[in-house]
Formats: structure tokens, sequence, C-alpha cells
């Protein structure tokens, strides 16, 4: 059966790993690529990279890591971050990214969601989105970092994002993200159950039950995390171990 | 040499890494003339259906490719590079395929709690375990899939491999004399992935 995605997600800042990872074996723990190898080892299913590279002259360092990265490992790997025109998503294709994710650029120009799922299919196209709860029990779309309160409902930008031919969203709790103190459930949920394609959790894992819950009550298609996985809190194989014991289905190798 | 079949747009890289990472040469194949000195042929196709051939036709490998499989030559067609194999599909109604294998590529129907596309790791049933192309991957070994079309192959007997999804089994993969295709994506499977396409280059370069 289809199983649920466990997903690392790595920040990138000019070409170096920024939050630090602790991966003993590694020479060099700020190498993205080393990072993504050690991943692929750890039998993770997808891998995200962003890059939070402020200049527009850091963008080739990206598609560098990008296509070093596909030399060494054959799983999905998806690119956010700078990402605003169909040229930007071709160029991290054919450096051998499988997805792009875009966020910002999709709320100022949502005919770019379109665009791109029309040129190279929607499932290249991922639209991440990062919602902070409001007083009434409804969810506000945010950009930069959270910082930049948009007019849009997390949930109806959800589903037009789907009408507009997005293949996955990527929804990170703003309450939630740092606080290691568990997913957003009923956002998740919420979400999830709104639009027919896959919805990744991202903010707020802390340890492995938040990820099992999350993914049986949350309705999650597959979890994101940085820091549970980069400080060797927990490898990927120790997470689906545990998922298992608890009934979610997941690719052990 | 292993040709991969190129006709612009997306990830390419991955299959031409796979293909060295298993100790070949992979060669990019933009029109029929590249397909010279070319023993094997990977077609990892992207994008919608009708893209993929209007892009054959316009490159002028239509026809090319059609010969290269009906003379039995060693080829392997990946995502949409499988779907194109068959007669046509939902997702252009009226846009011939390949036409080599008899059926149609139907959508998942939308349900309740189904999630479209089909995406991530599932496993794939292998018919015939002790077959070659097989080899050292088990009886449901997972594969990397992303679509929301899947071809429906009207002769059972080339259905090789398939996969519960939508409250149903696809054929996951299909295989007839030295034409093989899958719906998953085996450049994107890891270990898994590599072996298939290594059993696959072994045994046809």
């Amino acid at each position: 059966m289809l199983t649920r995605r466990i997903i690392p997600c790595l920040d990138v800042d000019k070409g170096r790993v920024v939050k630090g990872t602790r991966f003993l074996e590694l020479r060099d723990a700020g190498d993205p690529v080393e990072c993504a190898v050690a991943y692929n080892n750890q039998g993770a299913d997808e891998l995200v990279f962003l890059d939070i590279t402020a200049s527009s002259d850091g963008r080739a360092t990206m598609i560098d890591v990008v296509e070093r990265t596909a030399e060494r490992c054959f799983m999905p790997l998806t690119v956010g971050g700078g990402i605003r025109t169909v040229e930007d998503v071709k160029a991290m294709l054919r450096a051998g990214a499988d997805k792009v994710s875009m966020n910002t650029a999709a709320i100022q120009n949502p005919s770019l969601v379109d665009a791109g799922a029309n040129t190279f299919g929607c499932q290249c196209i991922v639209v991440a989105i990062d919602a902070r709860s409001n007083k009434d029990g409804t969810w506000q779309v945010y950009t930069h970092g959270g910082r930049n309160r948009t007019e849009l409902d997390a949930v109806e930008w959800a589903r037009e994002v789907c009408r507009r031919g997005a293949g996955e969203i990527l929804l990170t709790s703003m309450d939630a993200d740092g606080t290691k103190a568990g997913y957003d459930i009923t956002l998740t949920r919420a979400v999830s159950e709104a639009v027919s394609i896959p919805v990744i959790a991202s903010g707020g894992a802390g340890n492995l039950d938040h990820m099992a819950t999350v993914l049986s009550e949350g309705k999650a298609d597959a979890v994101l995390a940085a820091s549970i996985f980069h400080f060797g809190d927990f490898s990927v194989a120790t997470v689906k171990d545990y998922l298992a014991t608890q009934g979610v289905p997941v690719r052990r190798v | 040499m292993t040709g991969i079949i190129d006709y612009g747009g997306g990830n390419l890289q991955s299959v031409r890494n796979a293909v060295r990472a298993l100790g070949h040469e992979p060669v990019l194949v933009h029109d029929a003339d590249a397909l010279e000195g070319v023993s094997s042929l990977i077609f990892p196709g992207q994008g919608a259906f009708s893209d993929c051939m209007t892009a054959l036709e316009q490159r002028g490998l239509t026809g090319p490719l059609r010969d290269w499989i009906m003379a039995d030559r060693p080829f392997f067609g990946i995502c949409i590079g499988y779907q194109v194999l068959f007669e046509g599909g939902e997702e252009n109604p009226g846009v011939p395929g390949l036409g080599i294998l008899r059926g149609q590529v139907v959508r998942f129907a939308q349900q309740p709690g189904v999630k479209i596309p089909h995406m991530g790791w599932n496993t794939a049933h292998v018919v015939h375990p002790g077959h070659p192309a097989w080899a050292s991957l088990g009886n449901d070994p997972f594969f990397y899939y992303v679509h929301s079309y899947y071809p429906q192959p009207e002769e059972e007997e080339v259905i090789a491999a398939t996969t519960p999804y939508a409250g149903l089994e696809f054929a996951a993969a299909v295989e007839r004399g030295r034409m093989f295709a899958t719906q998953f994506h085996p450049e994107k499977s890891q270990a898994t992935g590599l072996q298939l396409m290594g059993n696959f280059l072994s045994a046809r370069d």
C-alpha cells in the first residue's frame, strides 16, 4: 500500500546548511550534499532543500548543490526558495530537482502555479503555505517566515492552488514551528480534508508521537522535519520503526 | 550506448545519473539521427500525454520509436514514457498514443480520502518473480510513484507488476519481449530502482 512519507528538510544559505547538523559520520556536516547522502542512506522518502539565500547571484550555487545531490541521491528532491518564474522552475528541474516549492511568488502571482503545472506537470509544483491561527478558529496565510500577514484564508488558498494545478501542499503552522510541541493537528486536518492533493505537514515536530499523530489524526500524507533529524535526536529509520508500531504504513529499508 | 529520449522540459538528469552510476554511458536522443549507435533506449516521459506525443512528432521520433519497439530492441519506458505505449487516454481524449499496446490510460476516480496524484512509495507486486528483470528485488519491492493516470492494458499477459491504490490494483509495469515499462520512477527509487534499471541494462546492453 501507499506509505506515508518522512521528509527531512535542509535550509541552505549560499550553498551551506544553515541550522547546522550533527552528523557525526560526515566530514563536512555543513555541506548539503553530504547531508542529503546521509538522509538517503537512512531511507528518507524524499528530501527538501529550502534555499534561503537572499541575493539573486547566490542562486547559481543552489543549482550546483542540486546537480551534485542528484548525482549521488536517487530519491525525490524538492527545492524551495527563490522560485519566481517558469524559467526558475525549469532551471531547477533541469539540474535534477523533481519538484519546486513556491510560497510568496504564488501569492503575488497565482498564475505561476497554473503556468508551472501546465508546462512541467502538476506533480512538479508544490505550494508552500505558512499559516497562523486566528481567534475565530480559521487560519491566515503569512509570508516572509510568518512576518507578513496576507488577506488569504489558509484553507481557501489551499483549495485555490489545488484548482490551479498544484500537485502538493507543504503546510507549515507558524504557531507550532520551532516549538517542538507538536504539529498543528487541526490545521493539517482542515487543509488535508479540503483538497484532493497530498499535504505535507511541517512545523512543531519534537518527538515521534507528534509525527504519528499528524499522520493519523491530522490526515497528513507526509511529514517534514528539520531539527529533529539534524541534531541526531532520531534517525529516519528510528522514526519509521516507531510509526510502524503505531499502525502508520511506512517504507522501511 | 544507452539512449535517453529528451524532448525538453523536466528532469532527465536523474535518469542520466542513474545510467552512469550503473556503469553505462548515457546519450541524450533529441532526434532520430541520435539513435545511431544506441543499443538500449530509455524513455522517461514527463508532463501531459498530448505534450509528449506532440514533442515526439515535432522531433520526428514517433515513427523511429515505434519501429524500435516493434523490432524488439531493448526499451525501458518510465511514467508518461509508459503511458504513451497505449492507444490513447482520458488526459487528452482524441490524441492517439503510440498504440503498441492495446488499452487506454485512465484517471484515478475522485473519491473521499483518496489523494490524486498517487504520490509516494508504494509496492509493486511482481507477477513473475523469477523473471530476470526483477532479479534481487523480491516479490513486493517499493518504488516511488507520482501520477494521476494509469494504463489499463487489454492484454493481461503483458502485465509484469501490479500496485494497489484507490481501491484497485493497477498495472504498474508491463513487459513484452525486450520492451519494459513502468509507471513508477526507478531513477527515484534508491537502491531498488537502480537494481531494476541495472537488471535491464545488463541483460540488454
